[in-house]
């Protein structure tokens, strides 16, 4: 897709006032925050599981050249075949190659994100093989020519009606006055139309949650059943997959899947969590004849060693972007990137680089639920701010920015000026918020005010609620010490 | 250079380590021969008896219908018994699986087999797991000519038999078992863990049963 991360504030200004988009948004909140803490609260372990699924992901990181390795290895000697694609262009190639060979006129696609990253549909279209994506959520928003606006949940944006007239449009040879008003219509007709194509397909493209070193096993987690009749019914299996979804074992595979399941959508485990090893073998009456894995680095060896690092332990669970504050008032079309929300924001700028990304890390208010819920407790915020510091130094944070951070900075390293100056605002602005208390626009803040009120500062500065506060505190303890 | 040795050679410039080191090596071969199994949810270890309550709860929590029967001489009226409750046509798709053959299929005369891996015509099929998880509810199919993997997703109605004694409390424990039943580092092509039926929220978050998988999971537990 077309990056278009650095017009986040104007796609998210758009957003903002798309109705259908806000009342499809109302679901994330619902579907998701509820669930996950009952999931969590459920299982007395769950912390105890976040912190091994992140000792386990150090350790994987920390080995991650000899767990390679090895996994391919357990690859080969199971009769598959492993392709090591350095670039998004490098994996776009090997997979076309791979998808020419098997003369395929069709391939059926497993929900996939890593396919998404390097852009594999538009390229496997421009040379005349038909990618039909089969997870319901990606199946409709490719017949909309759209990206997924979530990485669990894809169509997440659109309401029913949308989907329904989607199909109308599409789906051409069924009755015209078939009944689609409800959900699960749409799904049956969705059914019924893919069942098909995956008879049809030559090859099966999907990712992978997990790869088993220990086993040279590929895991996809899904809930559809999908993308293993993708995976099962083609001539060819094809595993897209980046290098950090390596695990060691197929016990550190159960650690992860505990909080995997339970953080994105508060399933104690998903439908089914499937374990591929090599191709059909001679005693097997169905599965592909050929496996092929094709792993994509596409800048992440380079994340190693750095700040970012941490960002390799994302299990793509979601959980980010179902508690983000921003994610929840523009969706994720906003974001401009194949990865939207908080871990869109670190991830993003690591692929693709920060001067074609800085708003990303800026769209946070870094209230910090996004690390507060995710499964592998990487530090989100922290790594945002990182890209902030990053930005400013390479003067790419725009001027108004820099110049208000310079006048705010030339303040606070003089304390005794910062506060006699804050001591003749506070009072003042509060004066102006009337007796409403709220402030519908403001001089300098229209980017605050237009879509919400700015409360009114109720006199005091902060330094002196402080000393009042503490002042109280200690009042009890003198009468104490009086009796 | 490779693609593969250009990948390798720059996690290790990034991590700041030499390609032959002998301590990483053996610390990667150490966890791979040792595979230790970290936490354990207090919820899977019970009793044998408590683990078949704890299998049976959770999957029928999780959608699936259940049924125990006390040998494998039931499960062909059992079979018979869901598919008429249904309203299906008395056919199954079933593999080659010697404990589902030796159940005596011939008591139900009406009923038609159709053998090997499912062709996508099948309403129902019947299949045998290997294992049952306690901890979730959960199934687990090994492929193979005894139990087509085709068979766990085709057919809308999906039929499972399980053993009780092969009810296990926690997913390591299965691990276990196919070390034991196959050798260390060695895995069916494809094996599936399956808790509850097919389902789909990509439409409005609303939670439906039958996305592309089976409609229906009945599990028939034989004593």
């Amino acid at each position: 897709m077309e990056l278009t991360a650095n017009k986040f504030k104007a796609n998210a200004s758009k957003a903002l006032v798309d109705a259908q988009l806000q009342k499809a948004l109302g679901n994330v909140q619902k579907g998701f925050i509820g669930k996950r803490q009952k999931a969590a609260d459920a299982l007395p372990e769950f912390d105890e599981l976040r912190d091994n699924a992140r000792d386990i992901k150090n350790h994987v990181l920390a080995h991650l050249d000899l767990y390679l390795e090895e996994y391919e290895r357990k690859v080969t000697a199971a009769g598959g075949h492993v392709h090591w694609a350095e670039t998004a262009e490098d994996a776009r190639r090997i997979v076309l190659d791979i998808c020419q060979k098997a003369n395929a006129r069709t391939v059926t696609k497993g929900k996939s994100m890593i396919t998404e990253e390097i852009a594999l549909n538009d390229h496997l279209a421009a040379n005349g093989i038909e990618p039909v994506e089969t997870d319901l959520g990606e199946y409709i928003i490719q017949l909309r020519g759209e990206h997924p606006s979530h990485i669990i949940a894809p169509a997440v944006h659109l309401n029913k009606e949308q989907v329904e007239g989607d199909f109308r449009r599409v789906h051409t040879h069924l009755a015209k006055d078939r009944d689609l008003s409800e959900p699960v219509s749409l799904l049956s007709e969705a059914r019924e139309v893919l069942r098909q194509r995956y008879f049809a397909a030559d090859v099966g493209i999907t990712g992978a949650n997990f790869l088993i070193a220990e086993t040279g096993t590929s895991v996809i987690v899904t809930n559809e059943g999908n993308g293993d009749l993708t995976q099962t019914l083609g001539k060819v299996h094809v595993v897209v997959a980046s290098i950090e979804k390596i695990v060691p074992t197929l016990e550190d595979t159960s650690q992860i899947l505990r909080v995997l399941a339970r953080s994105a959508t508060g399933q104690d485990m998903s439908v089914y969590t499937t374990f591929s090893t090599g191709p059909k073998r001679e005693e097997d009456p169905d599965g592909p004849d050929e496996y092929h894995v094709v792993l994509l680095d596409n800048g992440r060896s380079a994340m190693l060693g750095t700040e970012y690092q941490d960002m390799l332990r994302c299990i793509r669970c979601g959980a980010c972007m179902n508690h983000c504050p921003v994610y929840h008032a523009v969706g994720g079309h906003a974001y401009g990137s194949v990865y939207p929300g908080p871990m869109g924001a670190v991830l993003t700028p690591s692929l693709n680089g920060i001067d074609e990304t800085g708003q990303l890390p800026n769209a946070s208010t870094f209230c910090g639920r996004c690390e507060s819920v995710c499964p592998m407790r990487i530090p989100l915020p922290k790594m945002m701010r990182h890209w902030r510091e990053r930005e400013f130094e390479r003067n790419l944070t725009p001027a108004v920015a820099r110049y208000g951070l310079k006048a705010w900075a030339f303040f606070a390293k003089r304390p005794k000026l910062y506060r006699l100056a804050a001591s003749f605002g506070m009072p003042l602005l509060s004066l102006f918020g009337g007796t409403s208390r709220r402030f519908h626009s403001l001089p300098l803040a229209g980017g605050w005010t237009r879509h919400r009120d700015l409360p009114a500062p109720e006199g005091r500065t902060f330094l002196q609620a402080w000393a009042q506060r503490e002042a109280l505190k200690q009042e009890p303890l003198k009468q104490e010490a009086g009796q | 250079m490779s693609a593969r040795d250009t990948v390798l050679s720059k996690i290790r410039a990034s991590m700041r380590v030499p390609d032959s080191d002998d301590v990483r090596r053996k610390t990667v071969a150490e966890r791979l021969e040792s595979t230790p199994t970290g936490v354990i949810p207090a919820r899977a270890k019970l009793p044998k008896a408590g683990q078949v309550d704890l299998f049976c709860a959770m999957a029928e929590q999780f959608g699936a219908t259940l049924a125990r029967v006390s040998d494998y001489k039931a499960v062909p009226a059992e079979v018979a018994t869901y598919l008429r409750s249904r309203n299906l046509p008395a056919e199954i798709r079933m593999g080659a699986d010697k404990r589902l053959k030796k159940a005596g299929w011939e008591t139900e005369k009406n009923l038609e087999i159709r053998h090997g891996a499912s062709d996508g015509g099948d309403l129902s099929g019947v299949s045998h797991a290997m294992a049952g998880i306690a901890e979730t509810g959960t199934l687990a199919l090994a492929s193979g000519q005894d139990n087509p993997t085709t068979i766990n997703f085709l057919p809308e109605h999906h039929i499972v038999v399980l053993k009780a004694s092969d009810i296990k409390g926690d997913m390591e424990s299965v691990w276990a078992m196919l070390r034991k039943a196959r050798g260390k580092g060695e895995m069916p092509r494809a094996f599936n863990l399956v808790t509850g039926p097919s389902r789909s929220g990509d439409i409005e978050q609303t939670i439906l049963l039958g996305a592309h998988g089976p409609r229906a999971l009945h599990v028939i537990v034989v004593e």
